[in-house]
């Protein structure tokens, strides 16, 4: 078979600051199986890049290899994007942001392919604090090879076929906390009012934004005895704090010690609301962040929200002392030092 | 003390082997250096290998300098004199010295082994007492004892003490106190092999005039200085001898050249990766965007990049991959050089896959070839192996001095920006407009006409996913097609006829150049004549075929095992295999003559017979 793409539909569509309506960030058909998890995200992705009025071309997406990484081509079909090879895409993403950081750069990746595969790929591209969106997908099993456990797989969860999972399961948020991820969050695909305003949270920070999604594999791990079903997140999902992204041009209200709210500026000028859900939680306390999802109170709880922010952290073009002319836009002459520069140099090979 | 030992009867003036003989993390290296420069400096050619281990303190490392008045690029076996500084090769060292040479040894020690020959003679200068004398602490000690022993071999064959002081100028520059620290040392070895052995030893030097022109420069920093002449923003690179030294030369030039002055802004990137996979994954990522993007490794790396090496051919973006190689296979001699990864690099990923290869030959083609290899990666969109070797990279060659042809534009390839985009109705990332193989591309970013999803999944000519037989075929057939006319962009065979009507020809490729062409003098001499040529790219151009169709026999000297040059010209061209009679080096060591030379006259000896 080949790709489809969407039949239109001729209805009248609200249109954004830019004048595009959400179908113009739309992709091509997705082939994933109905119910999954993954197109809701993409539906999210579509929805927060479409209401933050950003120029679709203004967006790289990247991805490696699985389900998940196959959603890039299933949204924002005017952003450039590449799918390559299975666990690499941080390096990819790396290099492309490199040499130019004006794009915003989105990377689909699953458990598989972060957590097994390219785990020393995503643990390297947050210590670089590369300034990215990096969503992972997460459904605890193998998609495309028929569901094999993967490395998100919680002790105890049941596969298909009765096997019950033995290995404790890797956690990306954990991970994402140790290593020096800025913005760490974990969201549901059956939540969009909470992922939507983490996407665009996450895509507002400067720096490696890390979003942990459940996302239920509705083929291979929906069914009783697995921790990663609908059902199961459903009924164990539990949310923390709220976060919502204000462009800087609207009203700034509220006061975190009154009611609950807290504004954090970011530093392209937006602000982030943050919003507490009942638990005495700081989400710019990244010891009680790690505390909590390590020795939960309530084991069986899926914490989900912005876990942890830190907006003041060097990203990957501060530390390399890169110009705000993006590497790939100087021109020759700039780069070239010219034949007395040469012949000058040689003196010393002389 | 003196032992009397017949000296070599003939004299022989700027053509000769001196060899030290060190222990690795002495601080040697600079001394060493010191002589071969100060030689080239006095007018003649050198050749200097560095034989160094895999090691950073400890082991056995070697440093040959050839002074050959007639310009000979190769290393040479013989050994003439040799300067022994490690106790634990002493046998050794004595053993390799040929009739009539000398040895040097630090005779603060006794060390009766030093008679064990009769056609050598010995002389002792007590460095290391000479040096605890004179200074204090105890590493100085060990450093000075370097200088010590360069003063008595410039002493010995005759080096301009001048030009040394020199040279030991510049290295200190600022820093008086080492400069005279330094110079003391020189003396104290100088003067005493002066007071002992005031004959002229019959191997010296003289100084003439056959190198103005010329600079000593190591590959990898001439083919780092090509990547900064030919305007390479990003670097992304993961440790492994022999390539290092490349990232570092680049890191040195783009301090020096590409640093704003205002702001301290850095116009370029280097990124040390975690592994070898992230180091291509970040380039291909880089150059995808539109930047001229590259990185240095060797033959264990370009194992680990070849995924990636796969996707970059099949969805088409240029990479530029320098592969340094070292003997293998596995860890195998990583210090040691060979020409070892050329069917791998050709050949690299899995599927149908099928690369372009540049074979530098010398650092003056280092440079030269890194600039084409950005070209050419650009201009075919698909990846471009820079086959050199550690004897290239990391040895110091006299090459003619770098130009550079201010007129030079860069060849970016086809690239619709914004401009172009705004004009056409609709882009196809695959889609052959010129009918020439080649696509057009666009950098993510610039225009959203331009926007396509690259993948190494199916695709067809206008980029989407696909499973269909047809649309496949047709853009890995168009590969193949695109691969092919990229014969006549490579840097063509350099050609080189015998003065003799020959039925012989001699092919090779890189490091084997100098063994090759000093091998056809000596061969001469024999009443053997040869054509030669030397490949520079890969594939291969119909020059390449015409020069083995016009020879009865081919000789394909190369420095592997398993003889992947012969290998690449027996699968892609129609030559008959029976007349490519391979030549083989691969003990790890740099090219020198006596191997062609055997080679050829073994095979011509069992023919006759």
């Amino acid at each position: 078979m080949t790709s489809m793409s969407k039949p239109l539909i001729d209805k009248h569509l609200k249109k954004n600051k830019l004048g595009l309506t959400i179908r113009d960030y739309e992709g091509g058909m997705s082939t994933l199986c109905a119910g999954c998890g993954h197109d809701s995200v993409t539906a999210a992705l579509v929805q927060a890049f479409w209401e933050l009025s950003l120029a679709p071309e203004s967006a790289a997406k990247v991805s490696g290899i699985g389900c998940s990484s196959k959603t890039t081509a299933y949204f924002m079909g005017q952003s450039s994007g590449i799918n390559c090879v299975h666990g690499r895409m941080p390096s990819v993403a790396t290099g492309a942001n490199a040499v130019n950081g004006d794009l915003h750069y989105i990377g689909i990746s699953g458990d598989g392919d972060s957590l097994s595969i390219g785990f020393g790929q995503f643990a390297h591209a947050m210590r670089r604090n590369l300034n990215m969106l990096y969503i992972i997908e997460n459904n605890g099993v193998y998609g495309l090879t028929k569901g094999q456990f993967s490395a998100a797989a919680d002790i105890g969860t049941k596969s298909k076929r009765g096997i019950v999972n033995e290995q404790p399961p890797i956690d990306p948020c954990v991970q994402a906390l140790t290593l020096g991820a800025g913005f760490v969050g974990r969201a549901f695909s059956g939540d969009k009012s909470q992922l939507v305003p983490l996407i665009q949270a996450g895509l507002m920070h400067k720096g490696f934004a890390v979003i942990d999604v459940i996302s239920p594999c509705v083929t291979f791990n929906d069914h009783k005895g697995s921790t990663k079903s609908y059902a199961h997140t459903f009924k164990y999902y539990h949310p923390m704090i709220h976060a919502d992204f204000v462009a800087h041009a609207d009203e700034i209200t509220g006061d975190y010690s009154k009611d609950g709210v807290m504004d954090v500026t970011l530093h392209d000028g937006g602000m982030l609301r943050l919003r507490k859900t009942g638990d005495d939680y700081d989400p710019r306390d990244r010891g009680q962040a790690i505390e909590t999802l390590m020795n939960p109170s309530d084991e069986a709880a899926i914490r989900t929200g912005l876990l942890y922010l830190n907006e003041d952290m060097a990203e990957m073009h501060d530390a390399n002392a890169l110009p705000d002319t993006p590497l790939n836009k100087l021109p020759f002459d700039t780069l070239n030092p010219g034949r007395a520069a040469l012949a000058s140099l040689q003196k010393r090979y002389r | 003390m003196k032992d009397l030992a017949s000296p070599m009867t003939d004299t022989r003036i700027n053509d000769f082997v001196l060899k030290i003989a060190n222990v690795n993390g002495t601080g040697s290296a600079s001394a060493n250096g010191l002589v071969m420069k100060a030689i080239f400096r006095m007018g003649i050619p050198v050749v200097g290998k560095n034989l160094f281990p895999s090691n950073i303190q400890g082991l056995p490392t070697w440093y040959e300098i050839r002074v050959t008045k007639d310009a000979y690029t190769a290393r040479c076996d013989d050994t003439d004199f040799v300067v022994a500084m490690n106790a634990e090769t002493y046998a050794r060292d004595l053993a390799s010295v040929s009739p009539g040479g000398y040895i040097l040894y630090d005779s603060t020690w006794p060390r009766p082994q030093m008679h064990d020959r009769e056609d050598v003679t010995a002389i002792g200068v007590p460095l290391a007492r000479l040096c605890n004398e004179h200074f204090d602490n105890a590493r100085t000690r060990v450093l000075m004892k370097n200088m010590a022993y360069v003063g008595a071999v410039a002493h010995l064959i005759g080096i301009d003490v001048d030009v040394i002081r020199g040279m030991v100028e510049e290295m200190f520059g600022a820093k008086p106190h080492l400069i005279d620290a330094n110079m003391k040392a020189i003396a104290l070895g100088l003067d005493y092999a002066a007071e002992q052995y005031p004959e002229p030893l019959t191997v010296r030097v003289e100084a003439m005039d056959k190198t103005a022109g010329n600079i000593l420069i190591d590959g990898n920093t001439a083919a780092a200085l090509g990547c900064v002449y030919a305007g390479a923003t990003f670097g992304a690179w993961y440790p492994i001898t022999p390539s290092t030294s490349l990232m570092d030369a680049f890191k040195m030039f783009c301090d020096k050249f590409r640093v704003d002055q205002e702001t301290g802004d850095q116009n370029f990137c280097i990124l040390q990766a975690e592994d070898e996979l992230s180091a291509v994954g970040m380039v291909l990522g880089a150059s995808w965007n539109g930047a001229r993007a590259f990185t240095p490794t060797s033959g264990p790396g370009i194992s680990l990049m070849s995924e990636f090496i796969g996707f970059a051919y099949y969805s088409e973006v240029p990479l530029v991959l320098f592969d340094v190689q070292r003997s293998g296979p596995s860890t195998g001699l990583p210090t040691r050089t060979q020409q070892c990864d050329l069917t791998l690099a050709a050949y690299a990923s899995h599927g149908d896959t099928k690369h372009i290869l540049l074979f530098p030959a010398n650092p003056q083609e280092c440079f030269e070839m890194a600039i084409n290899a950005f070209d050419i990666a650009e201009r075919f969109q698909t990846p471009v192996f820079f086959m050199t070797d550690l004897d290239i990279g990391m040895n110091e060659w006299m090459t003619p001095e770098l130009e550079w042809d201010e007129s030079y534009v860069p060849d970016r390839g086809k690239v619709l920006h914004a401009a172009d985009l705004d004009k056409i109705d609709k882009f196809y990332r695959y889609e052959d407009v010129d009918g020439d193989g080649i696509t057009y591309r666009t950098i993510p970013g610039e225009h959203p006409k331009g926007a396509y999803f690259t993948r190494g999944s199916g695709h067809n000519w206008k980029g989407a996913y696909t499973e269909d037989a047809d649309e496949y075929q047709e853009v890995v057939d168009r590969l193949t097609r695109k691969w092919e006319s990229a014969a006549d962009a490579v840097p063509g065979p350099v050609i080189s006829e015998s003065d003799t009507q020959t039925a012989l020809g001699i092919i090779s490729s890189g490091g084997c150049d100098g063994a090759v062409r000093e091998a056809l003098d000596r061969l001469a001499k024999h009443g053997v004549h040869a054509n030669y040529m030397r490949v520079r790219g890969f594939p291969f151009n119909a020059e390449v075929e015409a020069f083995m169709e016009s020879h009865q026999t081919v000789f394909v000297v190369e420095q592997n095992r398993d003889a992947q040059l012969r290998s690449l010209l027996i699968n892609e061209t129609s030559v008959d295999k029976t007349k490519l009679i391979p030549v083989l080096d691969y003990g790890g060591m740099a090219a020198n003559p006596s191997f062609v030379v055997k080679g050829l006259l073994t095979h011509l000896e069992m023919e006759e017979a």
